[in-house]
């Protein structure tokens, strides 16, 4: 039972930590990432197409990968070539790569619920222990918030990045290319989040229509909750998920109802920015467009 | 030479309300076009099937101003809180608790009062819960500087999960579906029980609450201390709170406000499409109300017409559905918010640079700041 909750904590935590470490990134930098459902959305889907079309696991992964990178670009294009309002474009996103997915959906598969099976990692029994272990992904996704944490408060990158999400002015006085590192940033942050996207679509063999159901907000519900700070959001990341795991074991039970259990990282980041347990503050310039 | 100013503004603020728009259309036109041939079909073919399945006929215009009617109040309700500086991300849930409330206070109201008195309440109750609803993320903002866009994004989560736990666990809906009992008696006529032609359309009466709404918030908006206060918060947060108003507190009937147009928004459904409440009705029109309102350029008329064309693609899409998959829309909703955020900036700045003949470049914007500090400080009395 115990060995069940913790794995299936581990599961539902990888696409929120890929996700949430790259709202990590692009908000550091100072762009809001409501596009991050989107970014995931079109990883997932990126990923069944490759998996799809290449017939591997890892072709899937790269053209995943490839899918939220090129998000990430019209994001950061958006955003920071143009000064577009970030919530603004973020919602946009969303919107377009739903419409975007179901579209394509159509054309390649036929359909407008599901693709067919696809490759993917993990066996048929990919919910079992070995096949989780086994995918690469899970690996990537635990490592990615400590890498996240040394990339931020240890490298030069990172140091301009959080210069660049507190004082543009100032980082743009110190010879800081200040919109090329938010590019970078916001970028980066596309294909993060689109391997949270690809962990959904090659872990179950297929895409779904919405099959994201929600978790890019999830993953932004963590990066508050977690104050913006990689290791942070990683830990909130993991308790939604162990959240969700327990509901699932009791889900039998009924002891409690499972849109309650859904509503705990909203709940929680709520509480977290009203600063009754600790305060949530952003970073300075988060969403200014004239940076 | 005040007329001439005058004149140079008004030219301006037409330019920058028309060009975006325009290169919007442009852009959604081209990713339009790449899509259909994608598909296999011919553009013309499709956008002409658009056309005809909308604007072509009573039943595909009934259909239009529908959608219509439920987009006006949710890109009013954001346009109300962009005036106040904050950006209403809650329209979904408020929207989806009006029309909860209205549904409540179906069921509550004997049918023996018959729809005089059932409507009015009604819509009274929609209004109260989506201002509830807008209420929290208000406080959160008031009271402890909380992001509002967080809040009401995660607020929309909380609230749309507990309705539907209301409804799974209340045992308010009918077995075997996700909708309420339908409560004829606080129904809102359906515009064909005037125009035959527009029989079959989901097209209502509800239609005359929207157009009441708008012109009331254009008043309220432009020609009351409130709206003035409002708009003075959201140019200038700090130029208003030296000029005595009490910014928090204008933040607080800004959410609440917002959250109370969203929710009346729920009785077009509730009310005068299916006399119930069914989960997940609202289905993306609150979100849909960031991108009218942004079209509509924060005016309550231009919202209005905003809510036509988006309501316009989204029937356009069934009727296309034929030839292209109705998604399409979806993509083009997406570009035209993404073109219209991207160009109304890169419009401006071009704008700006352009020399005019006759007039400075620069002194546009700045008559704007100093009336908003200066009339603020005649308010000061009311303490």
């Amino acid at each position: 039972m115990i060995g069940a909750i913790l794995l299936q904590t581990l599961r539902i935590a990888v696409p929120y930590l890929f996700a949430a470490s790259g709202g990590v990134l692009a908000e550091r930098a100072g762009i809001v990432s409501l596009a991050l459902e989107g970014f995931m959305l079109g990883g997932a889907f990126g990923a069944t197409l490759g998996a799809y079309y290449g017939g591997s696991a890892w072709a899937g992964l790269a053209a995943g990968i490839a899918a939220g990178l090129l998000l990430g670009a019209i994001h950061a294009l958006a955003c920071v070539r143009f000064g577009a309002n970030q919530i603004v474009a973020g919602v946009a996103l969303n919107l377009m790569v739903v419409g975007l997915t179901r579209f394509f959906l159509r054309l390649a598969f036929g359909s407008s619920s599901n693709s067919p099976r696809v490759a993917g990692f993990g066996g048929e029994g990919s919910a079992g222990a070995l096949a989780t272990f086994a995918n690469p992904l899970l690996w990537l996704g635990l490592a990615v918030m400590p890498v996240l944490a040394f990339v931020v408060m240890r490298t030069r990158f990172g140091l301009r990045v959080r210069a660049v999400g507190e004082k543009p002015e100032a980082a743009e006085s110190l010879g800081v290319r200040v919109n090329g590192v938010r590019w970078l940033a916001v970028v980066t942050s596309g294909g993060l989040a689109a391997l949270g996207g690809c962990w959904l679509a090659l872990d179950q063999h297929q895409f779904t229509d919405q099959m994201t159901a929600g978790r890019g907000f999830i993953a932004l519900a963590a990066v508050i909750f977690g104050r913006w700070e990689p290791v942070r959001a990683g830990v909130a990341c993991l308790l939604f998920a162990f959240a969700e795991a327990l509901q699932i074991q009791v889900q039998g039970t009924n002891a409690i109802p499972s849109q309650f259990v859904a509503m705990i990282p909203y709940v929680l980041t709520l509480v977290a920015l009203a600063g009754l347990v600790g305060r949530s503050v952003p970073p300075a310039a988060l969403g200014r467009s004239d940076g | 030479m005040d007329d001439g100013r005058r004149r140079m503004t008004g030219r301006r603020a037409l330019d920058e309300a028309i060009l975006p728009t325009l290169t919007a259309l442009l852009v959604a036109l081209v990713a339009g076009d790449l899509l259909i041939l994608s598909y296999g079909q011919a553009p013309g073919a499709v956008w002409r099937l658009m056309l005809d399945g909308t604007w072509g006929n009573a039943y595909g215009i009934g259909q239009v101003l529908y959608k219509a009617t439920t987009l006006t109040c949710t890109g009013l309700a954001v346009a109300v809180g962009l005036r106040a500086g904050l950006f209403n991300i809650g329209a979904e849930s408020q929207l989806a608790a009006g029309g909860f409330c209205a549904a409540m206070m179906a069921l509550l109201v004997p049918p023996a009062f018959g729809p005089i008195v059932a409507v009015p309440l009604c819509i009274v109750a929609a209004a109260l819960g989506g201002a509830a609803v807008g209420f929290v993320p208000g406080l959160l903002r008031a009271r402890f500087g909380a992001h509002e866009v967080i809040a009401t994004i995660m607020l929309n989560f909380v609230v749309l999960a507990l309705l539907n736990w209301v409804m799974a666990s209340g045992g308010l809906a009918v077995p075997e579906t996700l909708h309420t009992r339908a409560t004829p008696h606080a129904a809102v006529p359906r515009l064909a029980s005037v125009f035959d032609a527009f029989h079959g359309s989901a097209a209502n009466f509800t239609i005359v609450v929207a157009v009441l709404l708008t012109l009331v918030i254009a008043w309220l908006l432009f020609r009351t201390r409130l709206g003035y206060e409002l708009r003075a918060v959201g140019l200038q947060p700090a130029a208003a709170e030296n000029g005595g108003i009490r910014v928090p507190r204008t933040w607080l009937v800004a959410m609440v406000l917002s959250g109370a147009i969203a929710g009346i928004g729920g009785t077009n459904f509730v009310l005068g499409y299916k006399t119930y409440y069914e989960d997940g009705f609202a289905g993306g029109a609150g979100f849909l109300g960031i991108a009218v309102t942004l079209v509509g350029r924060n005016h309550p008329l231009g919202v209005v017409l905003a809510a036509l064309f988006f309501a316009t693609l989204s029937q356009g899409g069934l009727a296309i559905h034929a030839l292209v998959p109705k998604q399409m829309v979806e993509v083009l909703e997406g570009v035209v918010i993404l073109a219209v955020a991207t160009s109304g900036h890169r419009v401006r700045r071009l704008l700006r640079m352009r020399p005019r003949t006759g007039a400075p470049a620069a002194p546009v914007a700045a008559p704007v700041t100093p009336p908003a500090t200066a009339g603020a400080a005649s308010t000061t009395v009311r303490g």
